[in-house]
């Protein structure tokens, strides 16, 4: 069996084109409320461009290929856990008038985070 | 067959990954299941990290001898900079939001365009269509990580006003073309098609130097009312240049989260365009607010100061009450003590609303955010399609620190820069009470009919300190009520 991936010409353009539908729809529902949170929502999930910079690195062969692979993965993962700490942060935030104190819950979240990179 | 095992585990991981992001997203869209989105989303991004250490087992032969290197490299590269990053999202201030986004993007738009420069230094990328992917993606990755950095400048205050020279957008022109001829000559030399004078790597550093170049010099003369919109643009750059350099690396998670990213980005860059009422080609390309200012028709009526606490127990006795916040009020840090005198109104029985304009504060939705922080439900914070019929039937409009989301003029004055704006219909509420530090003007730098109408009276002064007074008024009251 063979399990290597291999995308080509007029697969690629029909994962692109899902793709982007599948963006477009799902966020075209969004209300305003929501906008900040969600651009750095969105700017999280290109933090998994940190994989493509662990790969570029770990098939680094000269000096200057790891040099900027290092860099690759040092700004990715900077992208992805930064995105992800600021996104959390602001929808913990969010909470509705209800019969919990809106703070009790707050800050709850606030410290309990598994930490991850 | 050693491979087969990782290789699987890779494909099956990233696949879950994918769809992870797309369902965390999808949550994301709505404030009940925000919360878990992100999580959601975050379980996909570190579990397709901890796989992507399985890449180890099929690195090609030139890079074999240094493995041990690159994976101490790796480690010590996701530590530092998760690191870093995380450390600084946990502590920054929510007003000071819009800039770091501009920050973790330009770090996911350099990450793509140094996953490119590998690829090209290595010479790795395989026929002409990978050769041109790859340098286009450098391009639009390289553009994102300068501008993305200038963006925050601006709104740092690290660069102050925008930067303007003649000939500006033809010279920015020039670079660009400049940039697309290097990379166009790189793929026609690497082929064979032309000789080159200069080796391939001092072309491909001339490439990517000319791209970081011009990522700044269209960023420059942008003012900073602006810089949310182009954070926006740069964020849906960074997925597209994500989703290119998957396509070079094979593989379809970077593919597919960039895709998604990169029509989400556009997306939300289209609707913050739209509540601005600019076109994107606008706020890119001209040179807001160096027009010479229209002139003004005569505004009837005069400006009415008001004590502050006189505003406030005027609405405690009102029915209703709608809050038009604005930036004003994240300046003077005053959201606690709003919601502090908003509660002592709804103790006394009345309906208090919070009316959010799309683009109030420096990023849209920021203000709902800022609410948020101060602990308002988030059912009490209306946008504007949803409110603007009731400020008719409204005892009270109060305006805290807002100027052009209220402007009457965006909807009756047609040679005004803001005409067309959908705006808060703050005007027509049977009494409005302004809060403003002083009768200076907006952005837009235009002077606001609303102050002037017979329904209108001003309250100057900083928004904390004019409602630390209104709710002194209002307790004051209360005790009274009770003795």
């Amino acid at each position: 069996m063979q399990f290597a991936i291999s995308i080509d010409g007029f697969v690629a353009i029909y994962i692109f084109m899902l793709a982007g539908f599948a963006g477009w729809v799902i966020i075209g529902h969004v209300p305003a409320i929501l906008h900040t949170p969600l651009m750095s929502g969105s700017n999280f999930v290109h933090g998994i461009v940190v994989v493509g910079g662990i790969f570029a690195l770990l098939n680094a062969s000269t000096v200057l290929e790891q040099a900027i692979g290092f860099f690759a993965v040092l700004l990715g993962a900077g992208n992805a856990a930064g995105g992800f700490a600021v996104t959390d942060r602001m929808l913990a935030m969010f909470q509705p008038s209800g019969p919990k104190p809106a703070h009790a819950r707050h800050g709850r979240r606030k410290t309990s985070h598994p930490k991850k990179a | 067959m050693p491979t087969i095992i990782p290789q699987l585990t890779i494909g099956a991981v990233d696949l879950g990954a994918a769809f992870l992001f797309m369902y965390g997203l999808k949550r994301m869209s709505s404030p009940v299941t925000a919360p878990s989105g992100i999580m959601v989303a975050g379980v996909g991004m570190a579990v397709a990290v901890l796989a992507s250490f399985l890449y180890a087992f099929d690195v090609g032969a030139a890079a074999r001898p240094h493995l041990m290197v690159n994976l101490g490299l790796a480690v010590l590269a996701l530590a530092l900079g998760g690191g870093v990053a995380w450390w600084s999202g946990r502590k920054v201030a929510m007003t000071a939001m819009p800039q770091m986004v501009a920050i973790y993007n330009g770090m996911g738009g350099g990450a793509a365009a140094a996953i490119a420069a590998v690829e090209l230094f290595g010479d790795k990328p395989d026929g002409v269509t990978q050769l041109t992917v790859t340098l286009i993606g450098a391009l639009i990755g390289a553009v994102s990580l300068s501008g993305s950095l200038v963006a925050w400048a601006k709104l740092d205050g690290v660069i102050k006003g925008p930067l303007r020279v003649r000939g500006q957008q033809v010279f920015n022109a020039l670079v660009m073309a400049a940039t697309l001829a290097v990379g166009g000559y790189i793929v026609a030399a690497t082929h064979g098609v032309v000789a080159s004078p200069l080796a391939t790597p001092d072309l491909i550093w001339l490439f990517l130097g000319c791209a970081l170049a011009f990522g700044v010099l269209m960023t420059l003369p942008i003012g900073g009312a602006d810089m949310p919109v182009v954070i926006s643009i740069y964020n849906a750059f960074t997925g597209l240049a994500v989703g290119l350099e998957g396509f070079v690396l094979q593989n379809p998670a970077l593919m597919i989260a960039g895709m998604v990213v990169g029509a989400a980005g556009t997306l939300l860059t289209l609707l913050m365009a739209k509540a601005m009422n600019r076109s994107v080609g606008n706020i890119l390309f001209t040179n807001f607010g160096v027009a010479p200012r229209h002139v003004q028709g005569d505004i009837k009526g005069s400006l009415k100061p008001v004590e502050a606490s006189d505003a406030g127990i005027f609405m405690r006795y009102a029915a209703s009450v709608i809050i038009v916040p604005g930036y004003g009020l994240a300046v003077a840090q005053g959201q606690q003590k709003l919601y502090e005198f908003v509660k002592l109104l709804q103790a006394a029985g009345v309906s208090v609303k919070f009316a959010v304009h799309p683009v109030a504060g420096r990023m849209p939705g920021q203000m709902d955010v800022l609410l948020a922080e101060a602990g308002v439900p988030y059912d009490m914070i209306f946008q504007l399609e949803d409110i603007n019929d009731e400020f008719a039937t409204t005892d009270v409009a109060l305006v805290i620190g807002a100027n052009d989301v209220v402007n009457p003029a965006a909807r009756t004055d047609k040679s005004s820069p803001i005409f067309g704006m959908p705006i808060l219909n703050a005007d027509k509420a049977k009494k409005v009470y302004v809060v403003k530090r002083g009768e200076g003007k907006g952005y837009a730098g235009i002077v606001n009919a609303l102050f002037y109408g017979d329904n209108c009276d001003m309250v100057y002064g900083d928004a904390a300190a004019v409602l630390t007074k209104m709710i002194e008024a209002v307790r004051a009251l209360g005790s009274k009520a009770a003795a």
